[in-house]
């Protein structure tokens, strides 16, 4: 008997069917892939099966019985535990209290730090239960969400792309703590864009495109590539690019000696970075996540200022200087890693939202005032461009699915014609057609003769696209070293910390 | 009784009020919510309690109905904030305004009528104790009840778990809703209590400060009170340290100008506030890099799609 069966679920927003009658079966003991392009209704089937949301039709049965889920706190009591794309925490509140939060006894908070120790020790999922979560990474907050779900003892786990902020360490945790619930006998339903993680991992998958289901498989008899194309209903275009000789010119962007203290005491301070790129060039900067990578797109971005103008030279200008709005207005833009609130205001519409990533370069103003047929017809454009999938024409920023706000934060710079797009995790929790279209619009800006630095986790992405690649550790950058001369082990060890001897330069 | 003595009694009764009101709103910040209409609701509080008072003879009902009035008040905003989403700042302005007009309507057919004020409550023995004796043990219930409130409010807020579960909904409440909590129903019950404290500390103004009613006698109370919340950065006992100091500094300037003491009435009337920058400014920069004292979502409206 199945564990869970949803049967003709079907959920509108306005006129958007985000789900169209849409059945899904999870058995006990199974790793369930619930796989579909960004916009394809994956987050909100889930959110129906976990009582947030409430479905227009269609039942679901949990054991066989049909139940109603009202609230969150009544698919708790049955046994569904849920892991939120978007992190679900409280950052002035400790990890202990963010547990129990989660929990629907009042049990003292005594007994839920010394529960969770037992549990994070139990699945090796370290936490520190008197620690404030603003205070953590991102692969400990994950680890939160994570241990707050099995302290409640579920049958059924629903995890929202865990990985897509994970380094592939803790990666490789998570899917082992997931190994360690199946052998429990308890089912995982799995969402995730990472195609070869979902082969290794699970052994059914359901595929949702435009919020019906289009296929069902065992994607362990699948390549990522036919698993992308049940996806998107066609094939994905491969990644093209000219040779690098052809086009790669004079130095654009140089960072000469930057040091920079972190602001953040959890952070890393930056230590004596040099950089060239190239126009044409795309550079890519590999790394564990918490190496320098923030600390390194601030100063680049104007965030933070740098200690000496002449640290970063753009065009022969120093501009180390420089605020934002002087670096966006000399034809450079950014694209931090954090979409919704560092990248986009949640609260606001598109429009305004591509206002004012663009306003220091004009064009959306008259005298002053806002322009706001200009305003719409860019977010058409970057809608048309990027193929971004949303319900109203002007929508606001936090109504997108997280994969069409990336492209749309990503589309609305590139559209801009920068001569240099520093940009970071350029394809986080996007799926594989749009990933593809990303990098081939970042390839193409470059063949333009702009110049592009990507700082990214996934290596694959930087194989695919960079011309060289430097590596990020501890706040020093090694040299860059010309992509087709690396292999993945020499960046892996690199990553690891080899060849940065302590206190002299990188190697 | 001795000099000191009067000192800390005119103290004590001055900074109850202040105390009373600031640990309400404490409450309602702590939810997430800007209620800047303490002044209003403190004075339909103080209307109301010394109408209902004269009216039926009795004290008690006088100060359930100053509660009431207190609460019926935050209702309103709760109406406006909550139910709507409106701007809280806006709405709480609004409501101070309001209350300082439809009080005078309350309290007009009352003003210049007298009555007896509450009595003290003595403690046997411990009141007879020299200097602390009249000063702790010689109160009225509204002192006793006050440190009794900021007590209680700092053991439901970091011992309970409904405590735990309001502060939640303050720091975040997309979070608190995706974990199924009704975030405007319990941002509704806060604005409540911050109403019915209000309430309370008007009707320990009308009923037990100056027995009698005049228009607009609280005086700016209520945004002191406000002042308070944020001296305290939102911890209880910290606000009832703060309530101390400012009804210290009240009464420094009735002495001060009784006195004949050549410094500017408005300079201390303003002390308070700068008091206030200056605690922040010390807060912060003792916390330097490291979190936020104000709760995360104080003053954004939440709206929950369903
Ligand atoms: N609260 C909402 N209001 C209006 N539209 C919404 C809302 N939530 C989701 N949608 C729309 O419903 C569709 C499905 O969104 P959903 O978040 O389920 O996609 P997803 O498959 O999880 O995508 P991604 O991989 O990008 O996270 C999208 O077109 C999205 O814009
Ligand atoms: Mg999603």
């Amino acid at each position: 008997m199945p564990l869970l069966a949803a049967e003709g679920l079907t959920r509108r927003f306005g006129a958007l069917v985000a789900n169209d009658s849409v059945d899904l079966t999870v058995m006990p003991g199974e790793i369930h892939a619930l796989l579909g392009e960004n916009g394809a209704g994956k987050s909100t089937l889930v959110k129906m099966l976990y009582g947030l949301l409430q479905p227009d039709a269609g039942i679901i049965r949990w054991k066989g019985d049909a139940v109603t889920l009202p609230t969150p706190k009544a698919a708790r009591g049955l046994g569904i535990g849920m892991v939120f794309q978007h992190f679900s925490l409280f950052d002035a509140l400790t990890v202990a209290e963010n547990v129990a939060l989660a929990l629907d006894d009042a049990r003292p908070l005594r007994a839920v730090s010394d529960e969770l120790a037992d549990i994070s020790r139990a699945y090796g999922l370290p936490l520190e239960p008197r620690r404030e979560v603003w205070r953590l990474s991102v692969g400990a907050r994950q680890r939160i969400e994570i241990v707050r779900c099995l302290m409640q003892n579920p049958d059924l786990l629903i995890l929202d792309e865990p990985t897509s902020v994970l380094t592939p360490q803790e990666s490789e945790g998570l899917f082992a703590t997931l190994r360690t619930l199946r052998a429990e006998g308890r089912a995982v339903l799995y969402i995730s864009h990472k195609l070869e993680e979902v082969r290794g991992l699970c052994e059914a998958a359901t595929i949702l495109r435009q919020g019906r289901v289009v296929d069902r498989c065992d994607p362990r008899q699948q390549t990522a590539g036919s698993l992308a194309r049940m996806m998107v209903g066609a094939h994905i275009a491969e990644v093209r690019r000219a040779r690098a000789e052809a086009r790669i010119g004079p130095v654009r962007l140089r960072v000469d000696h930057l040091s920079v203290p972190s602001e953040d005491p959890q952070g890393t301070a930056l230590k004596d970075v040099t950089l060239e790129v190239g126009t044409g060039e795309i550079l890519g900067i590999a790394g564990v996540a918490g190496n320098g990578q923030d600390e390194l797109f601030a100063a680049l971005s104007g965030e933070v200022r740098a200690p000496e103008a002449g640290n970063i030279v753009l065009e022969g200008t120093p501009i180390g200087w420089n605020g934002i709005n002087a670096r966006r207005r000399a034809a450079a833009a950014f694209v931090p890693e954090e979409r919704l609130g560092h990248a986009a205001a949640p609260r606001l519409p598109l429009s305004e939202n591509a206002l004012m990533a663009g306003h220091a370069k004009g064009g959306f103003t008259r005298r002053g005032l806002i322009d706001r047929g200009r305003m719409l017809g860019w977010v058409d454009a970057v809608t048309h461009a990027f193929d971004v999938r949303k319900g109203p024409r002007d929508p606001e920023a936090r109504a997108l699915s997280g994969g069409n706000l990336q492209k749309f934060v990503v589309g609305r710079e590139i559209l801009g014609k920068p001569r240099l797009l520093v940009v970071a995790q350029p394809t986080w929790g996007v799926d594989a057609g749009a990933a593809s279209l990303i990098r081939q619009a970042l390839i193409d800006l470059a063949a333009r003769g702009a110049s592009v630095l990507v700082i990214s986790q996934d290596l694959d992405e930087l194989f695919e696209i960079a011309d060289r690649m430097a590596v990020i550790f501890h706040g020093r950058l090694s040299p860059a070293y010309p992509a087709e001369d690396l292999t993945r082990e020499a960046v892996g060890l690199l990553m690891g910390g080899e060849g940065f001897g302590p206190g002299r330069e990188a190697a | 009784m001795t000099l000191a003595e009067a000192i800390f009694l005119t103290v004590i009764t001055a900074s109850t009020p202040l105390l009373l009101a600031a640990i309400g709103e404490l409450v309602v910040e702590r939810s997430g919510v800007l209620n800047l209409g303490v002044e209003g609701m403190m004075i339909m509080g103080a209307a109301s309690g010394v109408a209902v008072a004269i009216v039926t003879g009795s004290s008690v009902l006088g100060v359930v109905a100053a509660i009431g009035a207190g609460m019926a008040m935050a209702a309103l905003f709760a109406l406006l904030t909550l139910g709507l989403a409106t701007n809280q700042v806006a709405a709480g302005l609004s409501l101070t305004i309001f209350g300082l007009g439809l009080s005078g309507v309350v309290g007009a057919p009352f003003v210049g009528m007298q009555r007896a004020g509450i009595a003290k409550i003595e403690v046997p023995f411990l009141s007879e104790l020299p200097l602390i004796g009249p000063i702790l043990f010689r109160q009225d219930p509204f002192v006793y009840g006050s440190v009794a409130l900021v007590a209680g409010v700092a053991w439901f807020l970091w011992r309970t778990k409904a405590g735990l579960v309001l502060r939640a909904c303050g720091e975040n409440p997309v979070s608190a809703h995706a974990l199924g909590y009704p975030v405007l129903r319990i941002r509704f019950a806060a604005v409540l209590f911050g109403g019915a404290c209000a309430g309370l500390a008007g009707a320990y103004l009308s009923l037990v400060l100056t027995p009698f009613w005049t228009a607009g006698m609280t005086a700016g109370r209520g945004w002191i009170a406000l002042a308070i919340v944020v001296f305290a950065s939102w911890l209880p006992w910290r606000a009832m340290l703060g309530a101390y100091l400012f009804g210290g500094l009240i009464i420094l300037q009735l002495h001060a100008q009784t006195a004949g003491v050549r410094v500017p009435s408005q300079l201390l009337a303003a002390l308070p506030y700068l008091l206030t920058i200056v605690a922040l400014t010390v807060i912060m920069a003792l916390r330097r890099g490291g979190g936020q004292v104000a709760p995360q979502a104080l003053g954004r409206p939440f709206v929950p799609d369903r």
